[in-house]
């Protein structure tokens, strides 16, 4: 690059002097600039017209893309806060730029894990073969709090449990990935993933025309299809489709309501359902209609005061009964809480080995089980340098992560994970990549991860070219959850 | 459409229509306030009367004094009908019908209530106040505006519509309830100019001084009034007009559904009332029992659309 025009030559040194100064202590994979500060290949377009931006303007957009999100409502609940109790997730908007081929990659491993958790999740419920084979403990299995009896020997319409997944992705290096977690249950974040699409295409019309970005904004449709597909013995004619939300003060109703109405599907609650003549019905204007797939975005706990926890109001009383008896499809079914449990996490290249025959093409992060004496000893011994994870524990709450830990916090962490080893698994901290965001100063690299969304029906399995990528704002922080000041970035998936 | 859907429509247009209308309240009680000193603090009473919240009031506070009424009314949120709770109300109303409304209805929806928030964050200073008024006005009529332009007429809409007319019908009743004995037709005090003054505040409290001047060539009358109020089908926020309405959305939903509810027996009574009646005729029953009559007749209608299509359970 012989000209480099003077403004942009300011943007793109101030983000090599912030990375240097990143370098200095930790080598970290820049996905724009590598690791060698060389333009890499997917960011070549983008970078000639970041040439000729001005970083004003670009401030100015980012404002603009804020008011429309508070306007839209695009916010989450932040529980055990009084004021402001709705907040806005961050939107960065520089894109995080993904090439055609590492997709095709990222994709062959996902459809490979997501078929083993099926297959693992029906064998679990069914047979047992993999107990019986002695891959994994049994007591992983019959101790643990998240598997669920009720959901043994039961049937899933369409043989399909993990309608909708999200597979967490961090990267390291230029072709290193690692599968951080599974999300089987309720997976959330795909309207974050619809919006910042929107948002960048309303501000940066002329990125899309210069740069083939492979398109997202099929995913309600898609979604409303793959649920169709699964529905119940008992539907006849087109399948109605319902989305269940804890209501309007859940973190991700914003969500419930934004896909429901992409779907063109109602909307409802626990009180607007009831049990008619062994249908799940939804209270109407005009009576009661019966409800083929509900897509319910209420946990196994709450879904069903008869057969789970008596005191929620959330549910709908009978409805385990109903699902028994072939009568409403569950997305997802009921007790996949066992196949992306953090101490089930471990034994996925396993369980991907004994369903698929084939080595698992996605690697997980090597990981400690504390539960085994030796590995206690040695998280015990370098925890400065672990990630301590709660095995139930979700959204960056009650982990520790030791680089970034105080002597004390570590202190303390140890004799929790003393008293209940069981409960936490360990693993390195991982230099995830960064990728560049807009600050104050200009283009400074964050660390980021992935999460893609796969959707699953029978003999079909879908993913959306792009995901939800979350941001840690703070320079250093390796902690992206929205509830930690994580923030958000479009991704875009290259035609190659 | 989901029961629940239909009643967080109509609870929504019903919550923005009190807003605007408590609004005008204050709006009317600071106008007599600023320009006829010796009646502000009964003034001040009977717009609290008006919204129905008077008992709450004199838990706190021991006069109706400027300050305290507005505050109570705009931004108490211990007042279910003060302006920032309703309009509270309609936006979480909002969220719940969300996949029902069109962008632009929602975002006017979520506008309002993210302005008010932040107006109605402090109290209101005196020279803020006819500022703030008109804010809440305008946030409500832009609402208004991206329902009538954007919205199919379908049953969401009906709902919508109920809401507010049940709505309106309820508050001009109250200000007729609150202020009806300076209408009757009583000789002592025709002309006086404490009756002036009333019959000016109640046709502010409705917005309708100027259409009322003009359509009367300036001839004030209580009888005029009272029929300008509650018979007259050209003025929006007269009982009559509501209850055409309410008439036509409850013919709508049962043109669409297919089959009528008791509701539509209620409603139809309570409007024959109206169509083709003279105000002598309400006279005749008695001003204050007429509009006691229909404040309860307008409340059964509710619950028995509550009931009829399935609001709760």
């Amino acid at each position: 690059m012989v000209e480099i025009h003077l403004h942009t030559y300011l943007v793109y040194l101030q983000y090599n002097i912030q990375k240097i100064d990143v370098n200095s202590t930790k080598p970290f994979f820049d996905e724009m600039f590598g690791r060698d500060d060389i333009l890499r290949q997917p960011y070549r377009n983008y970078q000639k017209w970041i040439d000729d931006e001005d970083i004003r303007r670009l401030r100015k957009k980012s404002a603009e893309a804020e008011a429309y999100f508070r306007s839209t409502g695009i916010t989450f609940n932040v529980y055990g806060q009084e004021e402001e109790a709705e907040r806005l997730i961050p939107f960065d908007v520089v894109p995080r730029i993904i090439s055609g081929y590492e997709w095709n990659r990222l994709t062959r491993g996902i459809i490979q894990r997501v078929k083993a958790m099926n297959a693992f999740l029906h064998d679990i419920y069914h047979r047992q073969e993999i107990l019986k084979a002695g891959r994994i403990p049994v007591e992983l299995i019959a101790e643990n709090e998240v598997f669920v009896p009720q959901m043994i020997g039961v049937a899933p319409p369409g043989g399909v449990y993990t309608h909708i997944v999200g597979v967490d992705i961090v990267r390291t290096d230029e072709n290193q990935f690692y599968v951080l977690e599974d999300n089987a249950r309720t997976p959330s974040g795909v309207s974050y993933m619809l919006e910042n699409r929107e948002t960048m295409l309303q501000m940066f019309p002329e990125l899309f025309s210069t740069n083939r970005v492979q398109n997202v904004s099929d995913y309600p449709k898609s979604l409303h299809r793959s649920l169709s597909a699964c529905a119940p013995p008992a539907c006849n004619g087109k399948p109605v489709v319902a989305i269940l939300t804890p209501g309007i003060h859940n973190s991700a109703y914003f969500e419930h309501s934004f896909l429901a109405d992409q779907m063109g599907a109602e909307l409802v609650e626990g009180n607007d359902l009831k049990l008619v003549e062994g249908r799940i019905c939804m209270r109407t204007t005009q009576g009661f209609t019966p409800i083929d797939v509900l897509y319910r975005r209420v946990d196994d706990e709450y879904l069903d005061p008869l057969t789970f926890n008596p005191r929620s109001l959330l549910g709908v009383p009978g409805v385990m009964d109903v699902y028994r008896s072939g009568g409403i499809t569950l997305a997802n079914a009921p007790g996949n809480g066992i196949s992306d449990d953090k101490a089930i996490y471990s034994y996925m290249p396993d369980i991907i080995e004994f369903y698929t025959g084939e080595k698992a093409i996605l690697e997980n992060v090597p990981t400690w089980r504390c539960s085994e004496p030796e590995a206690l000893s040695y998280v015990l011994d370098n925890l400065p340098d672990l990630v301590v994870k709660e095995v139930h524990g979700s959204g960056g709450y009650g982990m520790l992560v030791g680089p970034a830990a105080s002597k004390r916090e570590i202190r303390t962490f140890a004799t929790k994970l003393k008293r209940k080893p069981a409960n936490y698994i360990a693993q390195p901290t991982l230099s995830l990549s960064t990728v560049p965001v807009l600050t104050r100063q200009g283009l400074a690299p964050r660390h980021v991860d992935l999460r893609p969304f796969v959707l699953v029906s029978p003999g079909k399995i879908d993913i959306m070219p792009g995901g939800l990528t979350r941001v840690a704002l703070k320079k250093d922080s390796l902690v992206v959850n929205s509830s930690q000041g994580g923030g958000t970035k479009d991704t875009w998936v290259l035609e190659d | 459409m989901l029961g629940k859907t239909a009643g967080g429509l109509f609870w929504m247009f019903r919550y923005l229509e009190r807003s605007e209308n408590i609004a005008r309240l204050v709006n009317a009680g600071f106008r007599i306030a600023l320009t006829r000193f010796d009646a502000a603090d009964d003034e001040w009473a009977s717009v609290v009367e008006t919204t129905g919240v008077k008992t709450l009031y004199l838990e706190q506070h021991q006069q109706f004094d400027a300050a305290s009424v507005i505050d109570f009314l705009l931004r108490d949120k211990t007042n279910p009908s003060s302006v920032i709770s309703v309009v509270e109300a309609a936006r979480n109303n909002a969220r719940l019908v969300r996949a029902s409304l069109t962008r632009e209805v929602w975002e006017a929806t979520n506008n309002c209530w993210m302005t008010l928030k932040s107006a109605l964050a402090r109290p209101v200073k005196e020279r803020e106040l006819p500022e703030v008024l008109d804010t809440i006005r305008k946030h409500s009529a832009q609402v208004r505006g991206a329902l009538h332009g954007t919205m199919l007429r379908n049953d969401i809409f009906n709902f919508a519509r109920l809401g507010t007319f049940l709505e309106r019908a309820d508050s001009t009743a109250r200000i007729l309830d609150v202020k009806y004995y300076v209408l009757l037709p009583s000789a002592n005090y025709v002309g006086s100019s404490l009756d002036n003054v009333q019959w000016e505040t109640i046709l502010r409290s409705v917005s309708a001084m100027r259409s009322y001047r003009w359509l009367h060539k300036g001839d004030i009358s209580p009888m005029g009034i009272a029929d300008y109020l509650i018979m007259d089908h050209r003025m929006p926020r007269s009982l009559a007009f509501c209850y055409a309405k309410i008439q036509d959305n409850l013919r709508y939903l049962s043109d669409d559904y297919g089959f009528k509810t008791p509701c539509h027996d209620i409603a139809e009574s309570v409007y024959a009332r109206f169509s083709g009646q003279r105000i002598d005729a309400v006279f005749d029953i008695g001003l204050h029992e007429f509009i006691e009559e229909f404040l309860h007749d307008n409340a059964a209608l509710y619950d028995q659309i509550e009931r009829d299509y399935r609001f709760y359970e």
